[in-house]
């Protein structure tokens, strides 16, 4: 670690041309803007008439097209004075491990594939039953000033201080106070996140044997590739991901050959069992050396991400499918809405956390990536540029959940308590809510993708497959709507569980790391009780969580959600809260309104939002007026629905109490946090500045475009530089012409 | 720039991301290396062992 009192930055600036644009340059950004705005005008405008969904995709492109060209550049080059002159810490530290120069594009890939997950699709499916506009307007312009900047900034400051972590910043630029916060604030909210996501696998392949048959092959076809990699071919990655590929789409055609036989009954598992099923595996994944399983599950998860996202995006604009929702909804008035409870503000804003904003995405932007930056500017690509591709993936998944039935919509998405669990008691539940959907028309959207049962398969992943099943056969025609509900429902089960097993093992080095400062020998990672003990710890607590969801009467993703997406909010203010102060102990005290802005806004919606989870009076809302309302009742020697017994009393007491708690607790850390670091600028504003961790900065050898595409000063740049040291020396640029 | 150049020169891009995205390259990179300084490069099983090795300690994080 190195203390270096480096506030005047090296002259960085942004890269030639600050003359004049050229016409071109005006003419294109003129038109990308026009277009944007009329989307935008269809999508305020229409009321009462079905419109395309491609209105609200081009919106979300051109916005996101031109905020990368303006403030993404303002920020990276004005801002934090990226400077392409300085060393990356991937340069100076070069060691072919985790420190290494890497190109921009593979760079983006890996960091894109690091970032996206679940998240951004089933936030959005849920926040749907408010309408589309609420969604994809918090997407979009959430994204560009909060989640966006926060990726960006982060991987910046990180990138400066050779790529430490988040909570190591924490620690050093705020203090101990707020760090120990960060790190309790950062291991239970990463727990939390394990649990809901395994909850959403949980409820997306319950009593359904094709889903289990096809996302339970995954294991040993995994197993295969790993085994292929390290003894039959060692290295030969894309061998091996073809292959898997291959046996991947086998394994979901063949899991509708099974399911009417012998196999299909044994593999129709309970809920319970599932998540017995997956804590066991959960510990196993953990426990493995990583080339065995982890290693090639990722390979197999990336590049069916990868694929089924670009698919998506073409089948759009082929489908071009009619948005079936209404643009708002009563339920964002009224805050009755049976998906998830609450008012549009601020619900709206913490069901949508990945994709709009998602503090998650600090750790992988602090650590992994800004390591393996070439240079400075590239983080504008890699950091806003990635995060704008996943508030893509959000969009595309919010429009997903709007073309289908809505009817057809809310009983999918509302707790067995309240749809009764037949299509019957659902069909009239639905036209409760004033859609004229049919017990028979529910019947026939289960027997088109050959699943016993659409009512209540909470969560948001069987509803997103739906919708892209739909969008899929429309695009391509020739129905097969079952094959493609169960390929997306691998897909989404697929990268869950590696998000689940990699944050597993994550949160197995964080605890042996944590207890390893008092207890040398536990921090030892290659010590095998130790990775056992911690991998239990890790396991058993995601897991008795997991359980808790998946047994509560209320409904477990109707419970848990929020706290979900709280939680990764409140990771976020942390973040924002850490960008803030060293912008200011930078001594850019006019700039820290770019992170500033977000934070004031994340942590008006989080306490917000944690206060009315708390204190509400309203027992849909405040967890301990609904664990006060069952008291009562209990008291009474009622049972109040939708529990049926005392023992489901209890549970929800149980269970609506604990997520008060930790609820409370999350709260808490992050204010901590918050007033640490308030204390922190307040001292740095009256000294102007003060020292920070950043490492002093060294002449940098390498040549390499800034942004996506080399620029023709680049290239002739470039061009000079393989002249002059020669083919042997440096990286060759065989793809830059 | 002839059409059928231009869908090799795509072909030749694709692998080469692909190549280099999934780690494959870095076996090219080396033998390279080694040719350069003079070193006696390991069997590609040992390479390939090694850099699996070393991600045992470094996890990738995967976000939801």
């Amino acid at each position: 670690m190195s203390t270096t009192v480096n506030r005047s930055d090296t002259d960085g600036g942004a890269p030639a041309g600050t003359g004049r644009p050229p016409l071109k340059s005006v003419l294109v950004w003129t038109a990308v803007a026009v277009v944007g705005a009329v989307c935008w005008g269809v999508l305020a405008i229409a009321r009462g008439e079905t419109i395309s969904a491609l209105w609200l995709l081009f919106a979300a492109l051109c916005s996101y097209a031109i905020a990368y060209r303006f403030y993404s550049r303002f920020i990276t080059y004005k801002v934090l004075r990226a400077d392409d002159k300085r060393a990356t810490p991937a340069e100076r530290l070069e060691n072919g491990v985790d420190f290494d120069v890497t190109d921009r594009r593979v760079l983006f890939g890996h960091h894109f594939a690091a970032i996206a997950g679940a998240g951004p699709l089933v936030g959005p499916v849920l926040a749907a039953q408010m309408g589309y506009l609420p969604g994809t307007i918090w997407i979009v312009v959430g994204v560009i000033f909060a989640g966006a900047v926060q990726d960006l900034v982060v991987m910046f400051f990180s990138m400066r201080r050779n790529g430490k972590s988040l909570g190591q910043m924490i620690r050093e630029e705020i203090g101990v106070v707020g760090g120990v916060a960060a790190l309790i604030a950062v291991f239970a909210i990463m727990i939390i996140i394990l649990a809901v996501l395994a909850l959403i696998v949980v409820n997306a392949l319950a009593e359904s044997p094709w889903g289990v048959f096809s996302i339970g092959l995954t294991v040993p076809i995994a197993l295969f590739m790993g085994v292929y990699l390290r003894r039959l071919r060692p290295g030969r990655v894309l061998e091996a991901t073809g292959i898997g590929v291959a046996l991947l789409l086998l394994a979901i055609v063949a899991g509708g050959w099974i399911e009417d036989t012998g196999l299909g009954d044994a593999l129709t598992l309970s809920k319970e069992w599932l998540v017995l099923a997956l804590v066991i595996y959960g510990f196993v994944a953990s426990v493995l050396p990583v080339w065995l399983l982890l290693t090639p599950r990722d390979y197999l998860s990336t590049f069916m991400k990868v694929g089924v996202i670009v698919l998506l995006a073409i089948s759009l604009i082929i489908a071009r499918p009619v948005l079936q929702a209404e643009a708002v909804t009563d339920f964002a008035r009224e805050g009755t809405g049976p998906v998830f409870a609450g008012s549009l503000f601020p619900f709206v804003f913490i069901t949508i956390a990945c994709g709009a904003l998602s503090g998650f995405h600090a750790l992988i932007s602090s650590g992994t990536t800004p390591k393996m930056v070439a240079k400075e500017g590239q983080v504008r690509l890699i950091g806003y540029g990635g995060m704008l591709m996943e508030s893509f993936v959000a969009v595309s998944a919010l429009i997903a959940a709007c073309v289908i039935d809505q009817g057809l919509y809310f009983a999918m998405n509302s707790p067995a308590g309240a749809t009764g669990g037949t299509v019957e008691s659902a069909a009239t539940f639905v036209q409760g809510l004033g859609f004229d959907t049919t017990a028979e028309s529910l019947g026939a959207a289960s027997a088109a993708v050959q699943e016993d049962t659409l009512i209540s398969r909470t969560g948001g992943a069987p509803a997103l497959a739906v919708g892209l099943a739909q969008v899929f056969s429309q695009a391509f025609g020739g129905g097969g709507q079952a094959f493609w509900y169960h390929f997306a429902i691998m897909f989404e089960a697929l990268f869950i569980l590696t998000a689940v097993d990699a944050g597993t093992r994550v949160g197995r080095f964080m605890l042996q790391d944590t207890i390893g400062n008092v207890w040398k020998k536990f921090g030892d990672l290659s010590w095998r009780p130790g990775n056992i003990i911690a991998s239990a710890v890790v396991v058993g607590l995601w897991g008795s969580v997991l359980y808790i969801g998946v047994t509560d009467p209320l409904g477990g993703v109707n419970q848990l959600f929020p706290l979900f997406g709280i939680a990764n909010q409140l990771l976020a203010a942390i973040a924002l809260t850490l960008c803030t102060v060293l912008l200011v102990k930078h001594g850019k005290l006019r700039y820290a309104w770019v992170t500033g802005i977000p934070l004031v806004w994340d942590l008006v919606i989080t306490m917000t939002a944690s206060w009315q989870k708390v204190f509400s009076g309203d027992p849909r809302v405040g967890y301990f007026t609904q664990a006060g309302v069952y008291r009562d009742a209990q008291d009474a020697g009622e049972v109040l629905a939708p529990a049926q017994d005392q023992g489901q009393m209890d549970q929800v007491i149980f269970n609506s109490t604990l997520n008060g708690i930790l609820q409370a607790l999350f709260a808490l850390l992050t204010l901590v946090v918050a007033a640490h670091a308030a204390v922190i600028i307040v001292k740095a504003i009256r000294n102007r500045g003060l020292p920070t961790t950043e490492e002093p900065a060294v002449p940098s050898k390498l040549v390499e475009p800034a942004g996506l595409f080399a620029t023709q000063e680049e290239k002739r740049a470039i061009a000079e530089h393989e002249r002059l040291v020669g083919a042997g020396a440096g990286r060759t640029e065989a793809e830059e012409k | 720039m002839t059409a059928s150049a231009a869908v090799v020169r795509a072909w030749q891009g694709v692998r080469w991301y692909l190549k280099e995205f999934t780690g494959e390259a870095r076996w090219d990179d080396y033998l390279a290396h080694c040719a350069e300084h003079g070193h006696e490069p390991v069997s590609r099983r040992e390479f390939e062992r090694r850099r699996a090795d070393a991600l045992e300690r470094n996890p990738v994080s995967r976000c939801c």
